[in-house]
């Protein structure tokens, strides 16, 4: 049956050719699709293989594996890495029929209470956590009240929009696939990029023509389909001349992952007059109370603002992960290019968050704003990172930087580490920098007002980030309230 | 029957004692206004009925339309309808008042069990309840008492009141830092808004002035942690003609 459906939503059409295999009874067969545990050639041979890459990506995925041989884990960040063991991880394990569970009773109830607080829709719920078969209704559910999906992805095609996983752009676009990648974070980058560039699993590929301006908000619907990007996941973004996309990442839902390493890289591009605005919502597990657990993120996110009056704006709100490190960053090559970054980093209990940004003026006229807003409850640890550099040639660079840190009982820790390179002189460069509690007097006020403590927290924190999530598209910016409420629970009191 | 009932209070902060064996009682449709000295414990017996935590009751009871209130939990007596009109409004950057005030309110009506308010629901009683204090509604969009001025401050709390629409309402000094139109604008809202057989008001004041428009049916003098002297309204004149010493000797009462 589903083979007959006309599917153009490549996610959803990966999706639901997994529902047919498992119908057909070769599950058998898919529990094979394991590469061997492990990190060698042979498994990045096993992945581009499984992906139908051209002989090109192997070289370049091999290239990318043999530099980060010679490379060490970075220890400069405010973070403490456990070690840990590339050898006992499988680095390709594709369709997860394993280990699904047979209903929601199954799944951890701290975890379904959050489903619940969010408002998520019980199929999606299923689907989010694992349940066996559920993948099957959620997808039909994407077609009937997203038959939507198929309408928005003509409307794309229409538009002249590339949307893909990056795997097929590779194999239908291989030029302007082969044009970009690598080209925004080099492989030799850092250690996280180039292992992800030898190893990536699955991403995104978005091109967005000259002059089209991309008819909806990318991915607002995707919630679903985010389950299986993993491990290592790849995303590159074009916007060519005078285009405009708007991308969003992530899902305010905690998701059950086993991968405990993700290593993500995400390049974007904007030639002349275009823009691009990215919005992640990352809400990982973080580890239980004691510190036990958790996901580790190392991102490398990097923007190349190329062309004359090009803009990109990162919006982030990092909630979950044991340890976060990113720093999504602009090259401002092009005259009067602008990079935004709007960040809110909420910490708690063990965990531990080391991200902030990079905004690198080459280009004359060229500005930034940085606004971050990290939060720390708990024991936790939680650390801005910025660097502003003016390149010589830069004339009439402009910058404003803000970090505000808020902090909830005096346990945890906030930390503002900017650098500042300016090396011409009409550069204009402003850093204002606070750091408060939120103060008995603010919590029995609201409480007198009828909020119990835990809704009187979330509404105090949600003002302070105020500014960074009314960049958020809409329908996320109310989820991702109801987030830092949820993040934050127990931690005070 | 009796709305608030204050038996024998006492409390510190931290190990200081303040109020020492303070009794009050309050029956629905009355008004009542405290007076005292600076330091006297008034703030404090506001602040301890709310339940705000570093006041610690060390005796005596209290029981709220019929609930043993020192029990419940600061939200929990706001639900029950005690509302505390706050001598120095407190800023919540980033949060708008509109906001604040309509989750407060479904926070309070869902621990009764009512139903929510809807956004359009919630909207027009905010006008009505702004326009009865003279506060612009623009002012209510924007941030908790952030930049208000004094005088602002203190009607936005009459506004918060009027919306809470609370039983007993204590109102810790909310004439202090208004004007004198905005004095006679406070004095009807209260009226207004509270003067009704089912509710009651404490007023915290050191003038006259405020109950010339809020006229109360006892008044009581607060020293040294005690109520020292209850009368009529006639005590309050009393008081801005001759100040407290004379009370506080007469009452053998010593800080
Ligand atoms: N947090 C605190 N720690 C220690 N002492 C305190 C604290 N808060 C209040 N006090 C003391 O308690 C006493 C009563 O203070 P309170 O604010 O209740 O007085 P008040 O009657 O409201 O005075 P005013 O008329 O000036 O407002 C004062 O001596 C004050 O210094
Ligand atoms: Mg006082």
């Amino acid at each position: 049956m589903s083979e007959e459906v006309e599917i153009r939503d490549a996610e959803a059409r990966a999706a639901a050719a997994r529902v047919a295999d498992y119908e057909h009874g070769w599950s058998s067969e898919i529990e094979q699709e394991f590469a061997p545990k492990g990190l060698s050639e042979d498994t990045v041979r096993f992945i581009s293989a499984k992906k139908e890459e051209p002989e090109w990506m192997l070289e370049w995925r091999l290239k990318a594996y043999r530099y980060w041989l010679t490379m060490e884990t970075p220890d400069w960040a405010k973070l403490n890495i456990p070690p840990i063991d590339y050898q006992d991880a499988y680095y390709y394990a594709a369709p997860k029929q394993k280990d699904k569970l047979q209903s929601l009773d199954e799944v951890d109830p701290e975890i379904l209470r959050v489903y619940e607080k969010l408002g998520i829709p019980i199929e999606e719920q299923k689907v989010l956590a694992g349940v066996e078969g559920a993948r099957k209704v959620a997808v039909d559910a994407v077609f009937d009240s997203v038959s939507v999906a198929t309408t928005f992805r003509k409307e794309l095609e229409d538009a002249g929009v590339i949307f893909r996983s990056i795997s097929e752009a590779i194999r239908e676009f291989p030029e302007l696939v082969k044009k970009w990648l690598g080209k925004v974070v080099p492989m030799h980058d850092n250690y996280f990029a180039a292992l992800n560039c030898a190893v990536f699993s699955d991403g995104t590929f978005v091109y967005v023509p000259e002059g089209v301006r991309c008819p909806m908000e990318l991915s607002t619907y995707f919630r679903i389909n985010a389950e299986n990007t993993g491990q290592f996941e790849r995303t590159l973004i074009v916007a060519d001349k005078g285009a405009y996309v708007s991308y969003l990442e992530g899902c305010t839902a905690p998701q059950r992952d086993e991968n405990q390493l993700h290593a993500a890289v995400v390049e974007l591009v904007t030639l002349d007059d275009a823009e691009i605005k990215y919005s992640t919502v990352q809400n990982w597990y973080p580890g239980d109370a004691e510190g036990k657990g958790g996901i580790y993120n190392f991102v490398t996110k990097r923007a190349l603002c190329q062309g004359k009056n090009s803009k990109v704006s990162w919006t982030q709100v990092e909630t979950g992960s044991a340890i976060t490190w990113k720093y999504p960053s602009c090259v401002l090559n092009g005259e009067n290019s602008v990079g935004e970054f709007y960040s809110v980093a909420v910490t708690n209990n063990y965990q531990q968050a080391d991200t902030g940004t990079k905004m690198i003026h080459n280009g004359k006229g060229s500005r930034s704003t940085i606004i971050s807003k990290g939060i720390s409850a708990g024991r936790s640890d939680n650390t801005y990172r910025g660097l502003v550099r003016v390149a010589p040639q830069a004339e009439g660079v402009r910058n404003f930087t803000q970090c505000d840190s808020l902090l909830l009982g005096d346990q945890c820790g906030a930390h503002t580490v900017p650098y500042i390179e300016v090396r011409n002189p009409s550069a204009t460069i402003e850093h204002e920098a606070t750091t408060s509690k939120i103060s008995d007097d603010q919590l029995f006020y609201a409480m007198q007002r009828g909020l119990d403590q835990e809704s009187a927290v979330a509404l105090i924190v949600n003002g302070f980030a105020k500014e960074v999530l009314q960049q958020l598209p809409m329908e996320f910016a109310v989820e991702a309230q109801k987030l830092l409420g949820i993040s934050l629970e127990g931690s005070v009191g | 029957m009796s709305l608030l009932n204050i038996e024998n209070l006492s409390n510190a902060i931290g190990d200081k004692a303040i109020l020492k064996g303070l009794s009050l009682s309050i029956n629905a449709g009355e008004i009542h206004a405290i007076m005292g000295p600076n330091g006297a414990g008034k703030s404090t017996l506001a602040y301890t009925l709310g339940g705000r935590p570093g006041y610690d009751v060390t005796g005596g009871s209290v029981e709220f339309d019929g609930k043993d209130l020192l029990e419940l939990e600061p939200h929990e007596r706001a639900a029950a309808g005690l509302f505390l009109g706050f001598q120095y409004p407190v800023e919540i950057p980033g949060v708008s008042n509109l906001q604040f005030l309509r989750e407060s309110l479904n926070n309070q009506r869902k621990a009764r069990g009512q139903e929510a308010l809807s956004g359009g629901e919630f909207i027009r009683l905010a006008k009505e309840k702004a326009g009865l204090l003279s506060l612009d509604m623009e002012m209510l969009k924007r941030p908790v008492n952030v930049g208000f001025s004094g005088g602002e401050k203190k009607r936005n709390e009459m506004v918060q009141m009027g919306i809470l629409d609370p039983k007993l309402a204590i109102l810790d000094e909310t004439d202090s830092g208004l004007d004198i139109d905005a004095l006679r604008v406070v004095g009807h809202g209260i009226n207004s808004i509270m003067r009704k057989p089912d509710k009651a008001v404490l007023l915290i004041t050191h003038y006259q002035r405020l109950l010339d428009y809020v006229q109360p049916d006892f008044v009581h003098v607060l020293a040294a942690g005690r109520i020292v002297k209850s009368g009529g309204p006639e005590l309050a004149l009393e008081l801005e003609r001759e100040g407290y010493a004379h009370i506080v000797e007469a009452e053998g009462a010593s800080a």
